[in-house]
């Protein structure tokens, strides 16, 4: 093979207990396209090289997991690990399991603790892998928890970023790997509480919502389908942190308010329990300073 | 005698793993084991019915509408709104289905199944001005050829110009695809997992710049439907002739029907759909579907005997992790106590023999082309071509529908949410047949069960000893080369299987296989 003048930057996507959504959003991003992610120049000399991704690679089974240990050994200190879905951790792991050596089974919560030690960063993407989400929700069946619990348990001090969201938006994810590969790891006050990027995540869907005006009018939607604020319906948007209604979704096309539905909070850590039910008013405990009486 | 285990099988949304009993380089035993279990049914218990529509959705990324239209029309019947959803409501959530039906079959072809045909690394001899393919050049060109390598080696089948075009056609349908997306998003707001589908109908009105944005996306995928997607898979067919032969399964087929051309019949079942309701086995005779006949097995599966034999309307979910003989956590759904196939090729040969002459008209023509008769049909090539044709059948028909839409007409049908009632959504998503039951007791989820397409497809042994249809599918298949074991992942791929939507399923670590010893 000739010898290449780009840096490769080996990227090990796992799948825990999730939907694969995560992934399939990043399908819609436009600009950069996929083709553009996966095989070109992401950042001029820069090239993303996915060696494990559950949905995209062409390897099964032993080929597969051999990847992630290549990676390991191979490139020690300078790969990124991505993790999509919850990390089960009940009954020693077994409600996620990929692949095996040696006849045994390997569980998602093994692999998230070996494969971070050893990567450069971690990013978490969905809300499943960062807060646990829907798998974690009440009574929780599987223990999952988000990779953030697993590394702080574990004491593992690999820089992670949180991208949220369920799914998060494409763009999202891809900003958050261009400033990896721009400006390397994070800087102090890029990420906010939650380990999730400011230049995403650090306004409040109500202060950029088009249907803000009704809100501060006192217009409220009487039933789904109604042209006004969505507050009354359960609408998550004054406590949930992200810039869906500037960003808008799927090329632009509309978002969820925009769709006449209300912001189920899906960025938060709150997502599902805190935020239910949906279709209810937020409690004044959950939001002091909007919406008192 | 020698055990081939694929663990992951990847390019499948989900985990599962193939484990396979060889003897004389032939297939005489097979288990597919999911290995992830989320428990979506019991987190669902004590929350508010309306929430079920958002968090069901969650269960599958790729087919999130799927889950939203069943558990919407569950809603709707225990709602007592069945058949008060208005026109523009029904006809929205077709279109929102009908989108994501076109983006998963796309997806399925050619981002998960087309690797196992087309040879990638045939594009380092490219001369063309394909400004995809140069890129996939430079990108050979570097060395580092994750994700697409390594592989199974040893039968890709295309000449170099079809593995090109394939190879561009894969690049291009990542771009048709989202666009599939975009007109989802366009009436639900975002995808994947859109807030718009509810109870009741949809919450996002039709306005004639939607509808126009919408027809126009749609009218770009049917152009590469007719000229890309369908010449593809008969381009494949061609080359791999022997895939007619392999794969055949259990020889039955189930759909519960979709796309609702009408929304005055409470009963499922009976109501008027593109796709209809009804069972086809090889005798080419059309049954009709009760949904009573339908129950689940657990013999081998990790839950109590007691429960065995259940309707899901009256299922439980009672485990018993150290079983003897169990070897999944996926029931066994039966119908009428047989094992059922469903998905596109059950659905396109239910309308096929109910004489539905528009899918006679597509379906005829490609079997004259391999002068095959329509028991071919029956196998991996078999699967592929329903998948395409039922997705040109599924577009066309959505031109029409989008015009019917009536701008300033309501979408959405308010209600009084029972503090008591039970419900039954049934309906297909692209990967076949899929049930949502649900119990609401003082105004909570008292119990919600889910019967997916792939807890049929890939369903283990019930109470009789019979396997699930992908079981029965890789068995008798000749394996040319047990490292490389093409037929088995090809094979099991066609059911396109959807292991985060088989939500049952589970394998504990270290579970001994019980017949699986190797000798």
């Amino acid at each position: 093979m000739v010898k290449s003048k780009t840096e490769e930057l080996p990227v090990l996507w796992l799948q825990g207990g999730g939907c694969s959504g995560c992934s399939i959003s990043l399908l819609n991003s436009v600009s950069p396209t996929p083709r553009n992610i996966l095989v070109d120049e992401i950042i001029p000399g820069k090239h993303l090289n996915v060696r494990f991704h559950p949905t995209v690679m062409a390897a099964a089974g032993h080929a597969a997991v051999a990847e992630l240990e290549r990676t390991r050994e191979e490139a020690k200190g300078a790969y990124v690990l991505v993790v999509e879905g919850s990390v089960p951790t009940a009954a020693a792991g077994v409600y996620a399991m990929i692949g095996e050596e040696q006849g045994e089974e390997i569980s998602m919560h093994t692999w998230v603790k070996s494969l971070s030690s050893d990567a450069w960063a971690v990013i978490a993407v969905g809300t499943c892998a960062t807060f646990g989400g829907i798998p974690a929700g009440s009574p929780n069946p599987t223990g999952s928890v988000g990779v953030q619990e697993v590394l702080s348990a574990e004491r593992i001090d690999t820089p992670l970023i949180n991208v949220p969201g369920c799914p998060p938006h494409p763009d999202w994810f891809v900003g958050t790997v261009a400033g990896l590969l721009l400006h390397g790891l994070p800087k102090e006050g890029d990420l906010d509480e939650y380990l999730r990027p400011k230049a995403f995540y650090g306004q409040l869907i109500h202060e950029n919502c088009p249907r803000r005006a009704h809100f501060d009018e006192g217009k409220f939607a009487e039933k789904l389908s109604d042209p006004h604020c969505l507050y009354e319906l359960g609408c998550k948007g004054p406590v949930t942190h992200a810039d869906c209604p500037t960003r808008l979704w799927n090329n632009g096309v509309s978002w969820c308010v925009g769709s006449g539905a209300p912001c189920i909070g899906c960025v938060e850590p709150t997502f599902p329990d805190v935020v239910a039910p949906i279709y209810e008013k937020i409690t004044d405990e959950a939001l002091p300073n909007i919406g008192a009486e | 005698m020698g055990k081939i285990t694929i663990d992951p099988i990847t390019r499948i949304e989900g985990h599962l793993k193939i484990d396979a009993v060889v003897e004389d380089g032939e297939v005489k035993e097979a288990r597919s084991s999911g290995t992830l279990f989320r428990g979506f049914e019991l987190i669902l218990r004590g929350r508010d019915p309306r929430d079920a529509s958002q968090l069901t959705q969650r269960i599958c990324g790729v087919c999130p509408q799927t889950h939203a239209t069943a558990s919407v029309l569950c809603l709707d019947s225990a709602f007592g709104i069945s058949d008060k959803i208005t026109d523009n409501g029904r006809i929205m959530r077709n279109l929102l289905l009908g989108a994501n039906y076109i983006q998963s079959h796309l997806l399925h072809f050619y981002h998960l199944a087309a690797l196992d045909y087309v040879d990638v690394t045939k594009v380092a001899a490219y001369e063309g001005n394909n400004p995809a393919l140069k890129s996939i050049k430079r990108f050979i060109s570097r060395g580092a050829l994750g994700p697409f390598a390594p592989r199974y080696e040893g039968d890709y089948r295309l000449s170099d110009e079809v593995d090109q075009a394939a190879t561009a056609h894969y690049v291009q349908a990542l771009e048709i695809r989202r666009k599939a997306h975009e007109m989802l998003a366009l009436f639900g707001g975002k995808m994947p997992h859109n807030c718009a589908t509810v109870a009741g109908g949809v919450t996002e009105h039709p306005t004639v710049d939607k509808m126009t944005s919408f027809l126009w996306r749609l009218n770009e995928i049917r152009e590469f439907i007719d000229d890309v997607y369908i010449p593809d898979v008969v381009a494949v067919a061609e080359a791999y002739p022997d895939y007619f032969e392999i794969g055949a399964g259990c020889g039955n087929l189930l759909a519960y029907g979709v796309f609702d051309l009408d929304g005055t019949e409470t009963d499922y079942l009976k109501r008027k759909r593109l796709l209809r309701s009804g069972t086809v086995s090889t005798d080419l005779k059309l049954g009709q579907v009760d949904a009573f006949k339908i129950a689940e097995y657990v013999k081998h599966s990790l839950y109590e005997d007691s429960s065995t034999g259940r309707y899901p309307g009256d299922g439980e979910t009672a485990p018993q992790p150290e079983k003897d003989g169990a070897y999944s956590w996926l029931k066994a759904p039966r119908y009428d106590g047989k094992v059922y196939e469903v998905g596109p090729l059950a659905r396109m040969a239910v309308n096929y023999v109910a004489g539905d002459s528009a899918v006679q008209g597509l379906v005829n023509p490609v079997l004259s082309h391999f002068d095959a008769p329509p028991s071919a049909l029956f196998s991996v090539l078999g699967r592929h071509a329903a998948r395409a044709l039922e997705c040109k059948y599924v577009a066309d028909s959505m031109a029409d529908w989008v015009l019917q839409l009536k701008p300033q007409e309501p979408v959405y049908t308010d209600y009084t949410m029972p503090e008591e009632a039970a419900g039954m959504g049934l309906v297909c998503g692209p990967r076949g047949a899929l049930g949502h039951w649900i119990r609401i007791q003082d105004g909570k989820i008292a119990n919600y069960q889910c019967v997916v397409p792939t807890t049929w497809n890939a369903s283990p042994r019930d109470d009789h000893g019979q396997p699930g249809p992908i079981e029965q599918a890789l068995v008798g298949t000749s394996i040319r080369d047990e490292d490389n074991p093409f037929e088995i992942v090809r094979i099991v791929r066609s059911f396109d299987p959807c292991l985060a939507c088989a939500v049952h399923i589970i394998t504990p670590k270290g579970q001994e296989l019980g017949q699986f010893r190797i000798s």
